[in-house]
């Protein structure tokens, strides 16, 4: 069987946090479809909170930590990514920011990713569009058409309203799988004598 | 194995008293340090450039004019010279006087610089920061080695039968380091000119620094300059010490806790562990200091920074006895051990000026062939 890898970002604070819920759904819905395809996934998941210190240290020093370390290279070694964070003041949260902040700006060139954002209203859905996607447009990473939004409501309201929000957690699930399907991220040898990309060109300290 | 010591010459409030020295103490505090570098019996003492506060060393060579007249053995070198935002031909110029005053004990180590807006400051352009150490420093080269320059380039207004004064000294021009702390071209440039390549190594894992000095290692053996093993090493340390570890730790943590590089983010611990720090009793820093040897190779050089983040001059000087006494006399002896009898020195004026004359000689003895293409291998020859 083929062999795929995902990492799963999750920037939720609270334990539960329903943006690690969110995060799992995602998973779970990728490697269902990754499976009806012949497709093992190895799912590595992370929560910013745990290395939250590490990632600060990093932006004041320069370089990350052993285990922040081993968490940029899960994700940028992925084949797809899901990253989804809670939406703070109009916006994705400061640690989820600082994350990918402190990653090489080159690392997640044509990295599938799926986003994701939680929040108490369904008012701040638009952040999706308009400060993540940019972001990951950015970063030249690959982002799926389908974003996937969820309010408290989302989680259950009763009512008999159309569950909404399973089909666009299934629909965002079929985009991801179709490009991870076609990934070679994960296969490509590294050269353990290349020079790493915090060889930078502009050197130096960060000008200040 | 030279040993010395470097300093940024950054004026910093004393975290555990508020007290900021005076521009001037700092400034006569930075001359006295490097004494006590010669008179504790180490052989380098290296001088940042900066032009902002909270920096005090904006023209080295004044500094290190005074020090030539004040010390007799040190070489004095610099940490680094902005070789992107200074006019090659005042470096060459500057240099060349100050190499003249101290009879030699001279050589620079060239760097980019770590504050962005000092280019904009000098009329340069921060995203030109490679090209501009290259062409500025193939330029300085000639200045050095050719008595008359005819030269146009990208950053600067040309030069037509331009002679840098004085000449070098001796006809040997100053021993060149290239600073870098993540950048692979500078120890691209080290090695295809042969010079030495000086890891700044203090701020990043080791693992990096490994990669670094392999890479210029490779390279310096690529360009035909001897093998690898040969190539001019010069690594950076941090430390600070006493009798007893807790005590070490104890005195420097809120050193290390407000410091303003690495100040306010991971602990004294973490970064001990991840970086070179050291910080405890003399035997512990020469066992990490020696492990050095273990990832970069039998090398040259080995610079500590001492006086920095608010540290009160008695301190950094007790602290130089640490290294005098204790420290560099165990490593002399330590490196020289297994050490291969191929791995050269770190070049000195005197070492230069006897391989120029080896030079001039086995010329001569080829009839002097080189020159019928206008090349010699002894700048003072030209002219003459």
């Amino acid at each position: 069987m083929t062999t795929r890898k995902l990492a799963v970002i999750s920037a939720g604070l609270s334990q539960p946090s329903s943006t690690r819920m969110l995060a799992d759904k995602l998973a779970v819905a990728t490697v269902a479809r990754l499976n009806e395809q012949g497709i093992d996934t190895e799912v590595q998941a992370f929560d910013l909170r745990d290395v939250a210190q590490d990632i600060m240290n990093n932006m004041l020093t320069g370089f990350p930590s052993p285990k922040l370390e081993a968490v940029i290279e899960a994700v940028t070694g992925a084949d797809g990514l899901i990253a989804v964070t809670p939406i703070f003041t109009t916006s994705y949260s400061g640690l989820f920011k600082s994350f990918f902040d402190v990653i090489d700006n080159r690392a997640l060139t044509d990295m599938p990713v799926l986003i994701g954002a939680t929040a108490g209203t369904a008012r701040h859905s638009l952040a999706l569009d308009y400060a993540i996607r940019p972001m990951f447009t950015y970063l030249h990473s690959v982002v799926l058409p389908t974003s996937v939004f969820a309010a408290s409501e989302d989680w259950g309201s009763g009512e008999g309203k159309i569950q909404t929000l399973p089909d666009r957690i299934d629909r965002a699930a079929g985009e991801l799988a179709a490009l991870v399907v076609t990934s070679d991220r994960s296969n490509r040898v590294l050269d353990p004598f290349a020079l790493d990309a915090s060889f930078s060109p502009t050197g130096g300290f960060q000008s200040n | 194995m030279q040993f010395g010591i470097f300093t940024v010459g950054d004026l910093t409030t004393d975290p555990t008293n508020g007290q900021t020295p005076t521009e001037s103490e700092r400034i006569k505090a930075i001359l006295t340090i490097a004494q006590k570098v010669e008179e504790v019996g180490m052989d380098v003492f290296a001088l940042g450039e900066h032009h902002n506060p909270p920096f005090v060393p904006s023209s080295p060579t004044t500094m290190l004019g005074y020090l030539a007249a004040k010390t007799d053995r040190i070489i004095l070198s610099t940490a680094t010279t902005l070789i992107t935002t200074n006019d090659p031909v005042k470096i060459a110029e500057d240099y060349a006087m100050l190499q003249t005053i101290a009879d030699g004990r001279v050589d620079l180590t060239l760097g980019r610089g770590n504050t962005g807006p000092v280019y904009p400051w000098f009329g340069k352009d921060i995203r030109q920061g490679i090209p501009l150490a290259l062409e500025n420093y193939a330029l300085l080269r000639r200045l050095w080695r050719e008595d008359f320059v005819d030269w146009e380039g990208e950053f600067r207004t040309p030069l037509q039968g331009f002679q840098s004064t004085p000449r070098p000294l001796d006809g040997v021009p100053p021993f060149i380091w290239h600073g870098s702390i993540r950048s692979p071209e500078i120890a691209e440039q080290a090695a295809y000119y042969g010079d030495g390549f000086f890891s700044n190594h203090i701020f990043w894992p080791a693992s990096h620094t490994q990669k670094m000095v392999r890479y210029y290692r490779q390279r310096f053996e690529h360009y035909g300059h001897g093998t690898a093993e040969q190539a001019i090493v010069g690594l950076g340390g941090q430390v600070f010490m006493a009798r007893k570890s807790q005590d070490a730790v104890r005195n420097f943590r809120p050193y290390f806790d407000n410091a303003p590089v690495y100040g306010h983010g991971p602990s004294l611990e973490e970064f001990g562990s991840q970086t070179p720090l050291t910080v405890g009793s003399p035997q512990e820093v020469i066992d990490r200091t020696l492990g050095f040897r273990d990832y970069v190779g039998d090398y040259q050089r080995q610079l500590f920074l001492m006086d920095h983040a608010g540290l009160p001059l008695k301190t950094v000087l007790e602290q130089l006895d640490f290294l005098g006494e204790d420290v560099v006399p165990v490593l002399r002896k330590e490196f020289a051990k297994n050490r291969p009898a191929t791995v050269p020195d770190a070049p000195t004026h005197e070492s230069l000026k006897a391989q120029a004359a080896v030079k001039a000689a086995e010329a001569r003895a080829n009839g002097g062939k080189g020159a019928a293409f206008g090349l010699t291998s002894n700048p003072a020859s030209i002219g003459i």
